[in-house]
């Protein structure tokens, strides 16, 4: 009851000077505000991280080439590194736990139909690459690879929705046939796939990859129509570099035998590969953890700048009630002469920065809702006004989808009503302290 | 003699018959003695009462005078247990103020005491019955009763249509009509008034003694500080203090009062007319 009136009491205080409590608010609520947003960002960042690299697969091990540093290359008139066909019936060979080996091939090559052109890469693969990476056909009658393409080295290709769409706008590219300039071949369309997401880059040892600009060829059919050797043309001269495959995706049987397969085929590697540098093993279970990690610590950055804004919105509350408290000394003074006792004093004015907070904390849980929405927002405006700098953004940022953490409510309305009610305590035990006589006399 | 037996024994009865106490013997709203206060500064210590010593006993009608510095305040202060004294004693009932508690002499405000203020210290945000209610408030009494009982006290000092004002929406004069009826609210052993007519004309200083003198008149014990001699002729006693020491203690006879009374009210009568 005594509660109730010191509650009403209080919001009518408030209501006295509107313009100063919502200011007072305002610091609050962006303070919840920022925690339920930015929990939310880093919460959505991090699943497109973890579903880029579960896109990958927890069971698969992938085994590129990579170029080998500059020096070791020297002396050799063609460069000439990476994964070896061997290399593939090695470890084939020597590791009993591989249930899939996809061998890849990756070429840059201008595709061309009538005057229409793309830039994209040529991949050699074997059927299996469309089950491991989980890609569907467009339901129109097409096809993946097969193995009859593969064992006849058909010139045959499956195309990617970026190539299908840039290439055919208009007719159905099923039975067309694509032509590549820079090996005079024609591959006919079998296929057409659905979107793919590019893949994340992650740690260094894995590049992302878009996938818009692919085509898919039997690796058979590349090995015979184009080789191991690659001449491109730079500044005026002609580089040769042979490569037999780009990389190699293995999938084993369950989760736990990834370690210690990869550890296996680590040291099958490292026989031929250890001098030249020339090949990396990447664990995407690895990755996955890591990823883990790097959730927390979006979460933590989160947290600890929402925490900052939230001290900020504090002092806000401290500086204001302080001011409160000077301007309101003679009704302090009153109160005190007609037998308020400091704990009275103290409790209005606790019970002020309490409706400060809370209000402001609810307002903020509110506008947090919203945040998703705003979020999506910023970045299409992002798109829209700087295109380049949207480019520039990882894509776990241009993806994400904030998710709102529930957890972090209460959490953020516990921290915003605390930093009110310590800001508030120490004004209230200021305004309580003054002796009654003075209080009276200030103006 | 101790305290105790000068607060029991105690009987001044040589001033003015007084009708509400006629039959009883006459008992003391307050008791002090040997009472000083001195504020401590960096420079100095200010010695604002040095030693004063009376009683007045309930029903009295009080005027303190002295010149500006002499203490009155300070000594209404001490009776209003707004500040505690650096010696002597002070006797509420027979609670002695001086050995209380912050919390204790806050009790005793809200409870025992009724305080008019120079300059109304109404609170700005509460309406007039609100205003009037809040010594009941810091009592912890919050009923529909309480509130019944500001609206007839509102009513009594002439405020019944003005009972959901707010202090800026008055006068001065009705303001000073509502810290009145604040102060009787919770029916205070004394009202004390600090130059509560000192800010306001002579005709409203005219209705507000008025009501001082109806309340005197039913018993209520009332001790006001005043520089104006003539608002000083109109209570039973008058104290007058200079250093801080009790310097003249004189009853004021009937004849004087009523005198007093016949001169300001021909004079608000002349002023109205001349409007
Ligand atoms: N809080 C204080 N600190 C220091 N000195 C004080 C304080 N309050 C009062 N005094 C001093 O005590 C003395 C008595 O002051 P007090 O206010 O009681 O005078 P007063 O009789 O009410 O005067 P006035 O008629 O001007 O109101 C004065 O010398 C004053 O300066
Ligand atoms: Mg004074």
């Amino acid at each position: 009851m005594l509660w109730l009136r010191t509650w009403r009491l209080g919001i009518k205080s408030l209501a006295l000077h509107p313009l100063r409590t919502m200011l007072t608010m305002l610091g609050i609520l962006i303070g919840v505000w920022a925690v339920i947003v930015l929990t939310a960002i880093s919460q959505g960042a991090s699943d497109q991280v973890q579903k880029q690299i579960e896109s990958l697969g927890a069971n698969t091990i992938i085994v590129r080439s990579q170029k080998p540093p500059e020096e070791k290359l020297a002396g050799m008139s063609a460069s000439q590194y990476g994964l070896k066909r061997s290399d593939l019936d090695k470890i084939l060979g020597g590791v009993p736990t591989i249930e899939t080996a996809i061998p890849i091939r990756e070429i840059r090559r201008q595709f061309t139909f009538r005057d229409r052109i793309v830039d994209g890469r040529l991949v050699g693969c074997t059927p299996m690459y469309a089950d491991v990476n989980h890609l569907k056909i467009r339901n129109r009658g097409g096809r993946f690879l097969s193995d009859a393409d593969g064992m006849k080295s058909e010139t045959v290709c499956v195309v990617s929705a970026g190539v299908a769409e840039k290439l055919f706008p208009f007719e159905d590219p099923l039975g067309k046939r694509l032509y590549v300039p820079e090996s005079t071949d024609y591959y006919k369309i079998v296929g057409v796939l659905e979107h793919r997401n590019a893949s994340a880059a992650i740690g260094g040892s894995l590049d992302s990859q878009d996938f818009s600009a692919d085509i898919y060829v039997p690796i058979e059919t590349v090995r015979s129509r184009i080789g191991d050797t690659i001449v491109t043309r730079r500044s005026g001269q002609f580089q040769m570099e042979i490569m037999e495959l780009n990389q190699i995706t293995l999938q084993v049987g369950s989760v736990d035998q990834v370690r210690t397969t990869a550890a296996m085929i680590e040291a099958i590697l490292a026989q031929d590969h250890a001098a030249m540098n020339d090949t990396v093993v990447v664990v995407p279970l690895e990755l996955l953890e890591q990823a883990r990690n790097l959730r927390l610590m979006f979460l933590g950055i989160g947290i600890l700048i929402a925490c900052i804004s939230l001290i900020v919105g504090g002092i806000g509350i401290m500086n204001i009630m302080l001011a409160s408290v000077t301007e309101r000394t003679r009704e302090i003074g009153i109160r005190r002469a007609l037998g308020a006792k400091r704990g009275d004093i103290v409790r209005q004015f606790l019970v002020e920065t309490l409706v400060l907070s809370f209000t402001g904390a609810t307002l903020g849980i509110l506008l947090g809702f919203l945040g998703p929405a705003m979020y999506s927002v910023l970045i299409w405006g992002v798109r829209k006004g700087f295109p380049e700098m949207f480019a520039a953004l990882p894509d776990a940022i241009r993806e994400a989808q904030p998710t709102i953490v529930y957890e972090t409510i209460p959490l953020a309305v516990l921290i915003a009503v605390a930093v009110g009610l310590v800001s508030g305590l120490y004004p209230a035990i200021r305004a309580a302290k003054m002796n009654p006589i003075e209080a009276l006399r200030h103006e | 003699m101790s305290m105790a037996d000068a607060y029991g024994s105690h009987d001044t009865t040589d001033e003015g018959d007084s009708t509400a106490v006629v039959n009883t013997p006459r008992r003391l709203a307050t008791a002090i003695r040997d009472l000083t206060k001195e504020y401590v500064l960096k420079s100095e210590t200010v010695r604002a009462l040095r030693g004063v010593s009376f009683d007045v006993p309930e029903g009295d009608f009080v005027a303190i005078m002295g010149p500006s510095g002499s203490g009155k305040s300070t000594l209404l202060n001490l009776l209003g247990c707004l500040d505690k004294p650096t010696t002597g004693s002070l006797l509420l009932g027979t609670d002695d103020i001086a050995s209380m508690s912050d919390d204790e002499l806050a009790d005793i405000r809200c409870q025992r005491i009724g305080f008019v203020f120079q300059s109304y210290n109404l609170i700005q945000q509460l309406s007039v019955v609100e205003n009037i209610q809040v010594p009941l408030y810091y009592q912890g009494k919050l009923g529909s009763d309480e509130r019944e009982r500001a609206v007839k006290l509102a009513e009594r000092v002439g405020l019944g249509d003005r009972l959901d004002h707010r202090p800026s929406q008055l006068s001065g004069g009705q303001q000073q009509r509502v810290a009145i009826a604040r102060s009787l609210v919770n029916d205070p052993f004394f009202v004390l008034a600090d130059e509560a007519t000192g800010n306001l004309d002579s005709v409203t200083t005219e209705e507000i003694l008025t009501i001082f003198d109806e309340l005197n008149e039913e018993g209520r014990t009332i001790i006001m500080v005043t520089h104006e001699d003539d608002v000083a002729e109109r209570a039973k006693r008058i104290i007058r203090l200079k250093d801080g020491m009790l310097h003249l203690d004189e009853v004021v006879s009937e004849e004087r009062r009523s005198e007093a009374r016949r001169l300001q009210r021909e004079n608000v009568v002349e002023l109205l007319a001349r409007e």
